[in-house]
């Protein structure tokens, strides 16, 4: 019989960064009810506190570690510093807004209690520890995502990038609940430690219980991977990044990212670190695959990036090039004895693609026009002349993702290089190195066109203060990570996943 | 693992199939079927059919019909939870209130917006 | 005394706040305070430098590892034994390079302020300038290849900065420019490949990137010698330590004071630890410095050792190095290794095949050409090579490789000199060819050799910059006056930097066409000039290497210097003898004292420079052992670098190589002399006596094309590269993917469904409920087109696609097995 659980079991103290943000969002949807309609700025500083209050929880708990919600959430390390990562995203990305949603004429209250409970999905995924809960919190980050797309309306270009988020969207959700339930008609449970319990008697019993668990998991990786845009199932990410106002670009790049590779770390890492296909096999069954989602995402990304006019479009496939990377790593995970160095190398490469990536949105934010125009990259052409700031401040971001050292994006690659290579992913690590050197190519374009080529520099009206705020934190987050990584290896030296703290 | 467990749900779902199915091949059975192609058009007042059959509507329409189908999944919800109040005890009650308050909220945003004045 | 190393961050430092200062308030500061600030800051490194030579002499040149504060956890994460400290070296190998870098990047700073004079974006060249001596400075002060490889890309950041400063000049100049630049950012990207590769492969084997980890001894030979003579046991100890390099070595004189040797790096500073921390010895030291604890490394376990020892150890163990698929014997991993940083030095040192940056690079203001693209940055693969010269000695088939590209690089680029009209463009295939003389050195094993080579040559290569930038100056100026005299007709096409524009510059500007000479001559190696006495070392090591290898590099060598003599002559009668060719050169006058002041004190270095390494047994040509005796005995130089360069070794003198290359140079002077003396450099239409000769003809094109080396990177590469880049941009990608995969089969694909299911309707062979079926479908399809106005379905196939091909690779293993 089913034993009636108290509140004290829910552990609710463990779950309070997560929860408290879910709670601000429903508590600004209704603040934001009383705020008048020229001032909703205010509902963005209300919105950023309650931001703040989160970051506070986090760092509070941050050492703390335990499961909440009757096993199905855990609160470790992992969850305390991918939490880091996406409040900073969402804090920047109020910032980023701020100005931008004035000048576009689209100032509405409800954006910002859409992008809080959007971040609120992403925690509830770097913390999720069963299968439903993934799927939940995979819906509740990317619902508000669909919304914000959109929220240029009536504009055709807005619209579009939201439908087509959505459809697709759901189609790959779909995807990942089928994942979900054939891994549950393999193993009888959601729950991922349990899951990784059942893994070794399907190993020794093989047949068809083997067949569905690889199914499932080939169908997780399916749901999860359309989330951060990797080869092949990225094909929306060029047309909704360009179509979607570009605060809202900065914010699902990083923030969609954070949280599709959290679940995906989560489920491979927790629950099926040791599915090899025969007893004796150091590399998980899925390594094959992942290695090769990865490879093929590395090379298309960076190639098709070379041939981008506009800069978003850029941005885009750039950013699918860096979901290859991190891909990389999550292959890496599935060597035996590798998955908790490949994890930590994850986390750093998110960090280092959280601050550069929101800088560079940031810029290109600030040069376009009030009504979503010239995003090109020959608008860049003679911004070292009439912006010499922002022209520094971008290239540092274009030299950290291509990866030149003293930037945040080397100290990335070079753990992912790192845990691939000790992963004896030899061949991966030498394409890695190989795209990342033609990436070269479209970043230092951008750089060329600010410096070298001769042309009126754009007046950058986008530039005004709170945006100037934002790209300011990015950059000194790069330039940090870049000089002193170890002030973020350090903190994820601490972190300790899950694997460890439940079946070991 | 024990699919028995299934046994009921599987039984509704084969019982509700084999009626659905029943009812409309019954009417097809027993009722006279004699299709000419005037029988077969979309009806429209013995008009020959003009446009389409989707036509815009109001969008209040589907508001109202969203509406609905939240407070209906309340509902749904709410029942069995009643049926086993008393097991569940303050457990219970603290998560329904959880969930009544999100609702609350949503209903709270959509009153003060004007969603539920029709014009 | 002791203390004196800790002052080695000062050196990075320094160039790093005069650039903060320059970047942040140069505009406002003005042209005086932010051009002797820069020069200021270059200035007091070089005294830092000076300072830490002064405690080598004084300490028996013990290395020293230095942990700046603040810096010490740079990379580090405990758990997965990854440990890369901030460490800076001192030893005489980097405090070498750290005085050149300093010491001829000081001059060319002051030089610069003469020479940039009224550029708007003066401050900001400062900036730059002292920019690239921070990552310089990082790149020979690290003690491990990362931070080696920091500043290398660093170096290769500021070079890419400073050839494109003028991006903006009028009429396409700057244009082409910045193509100038970003040719060189991209062939250096190939040798930073090879060299991450390098860096990778490194760690792999080694498990650590330090060269030495403190307290570790990097020459044993030395350091036995040393401790056996500070304890008074030096006849005993003296002749182990000949006999491991008997061979080569003559000296041996109770003169050489610490001679062939090894050495250590006894003392671990760090931070303020450092009294503590140092031998016992240390209180009363008032006397002389400690005697070393050990003479050797058996005490250090094997995972305690850097690179270079490990390397060793793993050679007397004959390990292997597993690969996970495969597992290599350390011999043939130290080929792989060597090889991946050869590329890499092929890429900053401008060799064969990746040369082909330097020459363009040229663009750049003179002073960059001279302290980057002369004197220092390009030297960096030498360096780098001489620093990891235990892994080149230990891996013959590289040294070979090396060998050859090092001579075929000295011969080609001093041919392609030949015919050259552009005064700069002739010295930087000079440096490409001279580079090769070093790259040479280094893979017959002459390590020393090599470092003299590039000391030397950055003094009289940064004397003949410095000096072509005064001509430039002086030329332009000249134009300048006269253009402004009379409307001058043809003020589009001038070039300034056209030998043709010049000559008799010999009365206009004095003392540039003496110290002029001063570099030609040691460029040519004529006694007693620096240039003769460190090519020549590079001669006689190749002669002693006795084998194939090193004698056809010794004939490559010795035509690539009678070229070198020639071209140079060439120059010089073209610039500065005859008479004025046009209005310019006739009003051409002298330089300011800033940019004068510099070119003499280099003269006076490329003099001179030359008698600190002169080898034993030199007869006439040291004049009978006067500057033997001056400089405390032959071949100090090398003896000097011997602590911290373990095969370091000194050439035996080779008075007839010696003779044959003096003569051959003096021939080819002569013969130069011939051509293009009395005034007949330049024929009158404008071309080279040597072209209009019909039997030097074919030989002089060849020069003047390059050897069509350009065109055929060109070709083989860019176009091919280009047209892949567009192919997969606009084929694959659009007219593949959106307009084939979507048009035609997605949506023709549609309409034939809907064509087959309607179409036997209209038919009238199905009728009612098949007929609404058909239509359905491509309502359907239409209203799926009208609501997704972009490509949406062609996605979810993919997508879809994307499944599948997951799935099967998923299921192939286990269907594969059988199962």
């Amino acid at each position: 019989m089913f034993q009636v659980p108290t509140i004290a079991d829910l552990n609710l103290g463990l779950t309070l960064p997560a929860l408290s943000l879910a709670l601000g969002a429903c508590v600004l949807l209704l603040l934001d009810l009383f705020v008048p309609r020229e001032r909703k700025e205010i509902t963005a500083w209300l919105a950023m506190a309650g931001i703040a209050v989160s970051f506070v929880l986090n760092l509070a708990g941050f050492n703390e570690s335990g499961t909440a919600f009757l096993g199905t959430f855990a609160a470790d390390q992992f969850t305390g510093f991918l939490n880091i990562v996406i409040l900073i995203t969402a804090f920047l990305g109020v910032l980023l807004s701020l100005d931008y949603l004035k000048r576009a004429k689209i100032e509405r209250g409800e954006y910002y209690v859409l992008l809080l409970l959007s971040a609120a999905g992403m925690m509830f995924m770097s913390s999720a520890n069963d299968l439903i809960v993934v799927f939940i919190a995979l819906e509740l980050l990317s619902i508000p995502l669909y919304i914000m797309a959109t929220f240029r309306a009536p504009d055709l270009k807005s619209e579009e990038s939201g439908m087509k988020y959505f459809i697709l969207g759901a189609f790959a959700g779909a995807f990942f609940v089928y994942g979900a339930a054939l891994v549950y008609g393999a193993t009888g449970t959601t729950n991922l430690p349990e899951i990784f319990a059942a893994v070794n008697g399907i190993i020794a019993a093989g047949g068809s219980q083997m067949f569905l668990l690889l199914m499932g998991t080939g169908l997780i990786l399916v749901g999860l991977g359309f989330k951060v845009a990797v080869v092949p199932f990225h094909m929306w990410t060029p047309d909704v990044y360009e179509g979607a106002p570009t605060p809202v670009t900065a914010f699902m790049s990083v923030g969609a990212k954070a949280g599709g590779f959290a679940g995906l770390l989560r489920i491979m890492v927790v629950a099926l670190p040791v599915f090899v296909l025969k007893d004796g096999q150091t590399a998980a069954a899925w390594q094959q695959t992942f290695w090769l989602v990865a490879a093929a995402t590395l090379i298309l990304g960076n190639i098709v990036a070379i041939a981008q006019t506009n800069v978003k479009r850029m941005l885009a496939y750039s950013s699918i090039a860096h979901a290859g990377y991190i891909m990389m790593a999550v292959a890496a995970a599935g060597t035996a004895g590798v998955a908790n160095e490949a994890t930590r190398a994850a986390l750093l490469y998110l960090m280092a693609y959280m601050f550069t990536n929101l800088g560079a949105f940031g810029i290109a934010l600030a040069i376009e026009k009030d009504d979503g125009s010239d995003t090109g990259v020959d608008n860049f052409i003679g911004l070292a002349k009439s912006k010499p700031a922002l022209a520094a401040m971008m290239t540092v971001f274009m030299l950290s993702l291509t990866g030149i050292p003293l930037t945040g994006g080397f100290v990335g690659k070079w753990f992912v290089f790192k845990s691939a290579l000790d992963a004896g992913l030899v061949p991966l690590a030498i394409i890695g190195v190989l795209t990342s050197v033609i990436s070269a190519f479209y970043y230092v374009r951008i750089i060329v066109n600010m410096y070298l080529k001769d042309g009126e520099g754009d007046p950058a009206a986008g530039a005004t203060r709170y945006v100037n705020w934002a790209i300011y934190v990015a950059f000194a987050g790069t330039l940090l990570m870049g000089i002193f990584p170890w002030i973020a290896t350090n903190l994820s030296d601490t972190v300790v996943l899950a694997v460890e703290m439940f079946v070991r | 693992m024990a699919l028995q467990e299934f046994a009921p749900a599987a039984a509704l779902l084969g019982l509700s199939v084999l009626v659905a199915l029943l009812v409309v091949m019954l009417s097809r059975l027993l009722g006279p079927h004699r299709p000419t192609s005037r029988k077969q058009a979309p009806y429209e007042s013995g008009m020959k059919p003009i446009g389409q059959a989707v036509r815009r509507m109001p969008v209040k329409f589907y508001l109202v019909a969203v509406l609905f189908i939240i407070f209906d999944i309340e509902v749904i919800f709410f029942l069995p939870w009643a049926v086993v109040f008393r097991d569940l005890g303050v457990y219970g009650l603290i998560i329904m209130g959880v969930f009544l308050f999100i609702l609350t909220v949503g209903f709270i945003y959509e009153w003060k917006k004007g969603a539920l004045e029709w014009e | 005394m002791e203390n004196l190393p800790q002052l080695v961050p000062l050196v990075v430092f320094i160039p790093l706040v005069g650039m903060i200062i320059n970047l942040l308030w140069g505009a406002r500061l003005g042209e005086q305070w932010a051009g002797w600030i820069g020069s200021g800051a270059a200035i007091l490194s070089f005294l830092v430098s000076f300072l830490l030579l002064t405690y080598l002499t004084g300490s028996n040149y013990q290395s020293v590892v230095v942990n700046p504060p603040f810096l010490d956890g740079w990379l580090s994460i405990g758990s997965i034994n990854l440990e890369i400290p901030w460490q800076q070296r001192v030893d005489t190998l980097s405090v070498t390079m750290m005085l050149v870098v300093t010491g001829v990047g000081s001059l060319i700073h002051i030089y610069a302020i003469g020479y940039m004079h009224g550029d708007e974006r003066f401050p900001r060249f400062f900036a730059f300038l002292n920019m690239f001596l921070v990552f310089m400075l990082i790149l020979v002060t690290g003690n491990n290849f990362l931070m080696m490889f920091v500043g290398w890309e660093g170096v290769g950041l500021c070079s890419y900065l400073l050839i494109g400063f003028w991006f903006d000049k009028a009429k396409g100049v700057g244009w082409k420019n910045s193509l100038a630049a970003r040719k060189a950012m991209i062939l250096n990207r190939i040798g930073d490949f090879g060299m991450l590769m390098g860096i990778f492969l490194i760690f792999w084997t080694f498990g650590t990137l330090d060269y030495y980890k403190p307290g570790e001894i990097a020459n044993v030979e030395y350091q036995e010698h040393l401790v056996a003579q500070l304890t008074g046991e030096h006849g005993e100890a003296a002749a182990p330590a000949e006999g491991e390099h008997g061979a080569t070595t003559t000296e041996g004189e109770a003169a050489a004071p610490a001679a062939e040797g090894e050495h250590t790096e006894a003392p671990v500073a760090e931070g303020e630890h450092g009294e503590a921390a140092a031998p016992a010895a240390e209180g009363e030291h008032a006397v002389g410095p400690a005697i070393p604890e050990y003479v050797n490394n058996d005490h250090i376990a094997t995972d305690q050792l850097g690179v270079f020892g490990k390397a060793q150890r793993m050679l007397e163990d004959g390990a292997e190095v597993n690969f996970g698929v495969v597992s290599l014997p350390i011999e043939t991993v130290l080929v792989l290794i060597t090889l991946f940083l050869l590329l890499g030095a092929t890429g900053k040192s401008a060799q064969i095949p990746l040369f082909v940056w330097l020459p363009d690079a040229m663009a750049g203001p003179t002073p960059v050409s001279a302290l980057i693209h002369a004197a220092t940055m390009v030297t960096a693969g030498v360096y780098m090579m001489v620093r990891s010269n235990v892994l080149y000695h230990n891996a013959e088939t590289t040294s070979l490789v090396v060998a050859l590209i090092g001579a075929t690089t000295a011969l080609a680029a001093g041919y392609i000199a030949i015919g050259q009209w552009d005064i700069k463009r002739v010295l930087a295939y000079s440096t490409i060819s001279q580079l090769g003389f070093m790259v040479a050195a280094v893979g017959i094993g002459a390590y020393g050799a090599a470092m003299f080579h590039l000391v030397t040559h950055a003094f009289f290569k940064a004397l003949l910059f410095l000096g072509s930038g005064s001509v430039i100056h002086g030329v332009e100026h000249g134009h300048h006056d006269v253009s402004h005299g009379h409307d001058h007709h043809h003020d589009h096409d001038f070039d300034p930097q056209d030998m043709r524009n010049m000559g008799g510059l010999r009365n206009k500007m004095p003392i540039t066409f003496l110290t002029y000479l001063v570099g030609t001559l040691a460029l040519a190696g004529i006694w007693p000039f620096a240039g003769f006495w460190s090519k020549d070392e590079i001669l006689a090591d190749a002669w002693l290497s006795n084998t194939a290898g090193g004698y056809v590099v010794l004939a490559m060598l010795v035509i690539a210097a009678a070229f070198t003599a020639f071209y140079m002559w060439r120059q010089i009668e073209m610039v500065f003898f005859g008479k004025p060719r046009t209005e310019a050169a006739e009003h051409a006058h002298e330089s300011t004292p800033a940019m004068l002041w510099p070119l003499v004190i280099l003269a006076f270095f490329a003099l001179l420079a030359g008698f600190y390494n002169v080898p034993a047994n030199a007869g006439p040509f040291t004049i009978f052992g006067f500057f033997e005796w001056l400089f405390g005995g032959a071949h100090s130089f090398t003896v000097f670098l011997e602590p911290s360069v373990a095969y370091a070794h000194a050439g035996e003198f080779q008075g007839g190589i010696a003779a044959v290359a003096l003569i051959l140079a003096l021939g080819a002077i002569l013969l130069a002399r011939r051509v293009y003396g009395d005034n007949k450099s330049v024929t009158a239409d404008n071309t080279d006596p040597l072209y209009v000769n019909p039997a030097t003809r074919q030989i002089w094109s060849l020069a003047n094309a390059r050897l069509y080396w350009d065109e055929t990177y060109n070709r083989l590469l860019e176009q091919p590269f280009n047209a892949i880049g567009n192919f997969l941009a606009h084929t694959l990608d659009w007219t593949f993917w959106h307009d084939y995969v979507h048009e035609k089969v997605v949506g023709r694909g549609f309409n034939a469904l809907g064509d087959l299911l309607s179409s036997p309707v209209d038919l009238g062979i199905i009728d009612g409920i098949v007929n609404g079926l058909g239509r359905l479908v491509s309502w359907l399809a239409g209203g799926l087109r009208r609501i997704q106005t972009g490509y949406v379905r062609t996605y979810a196939i993919t997508l879809l696609l994307g499944v599948v091909l997951v799935i099967i690779i998923l299921l192939l293993p286990m269907l594969q097995s059988g199962s």
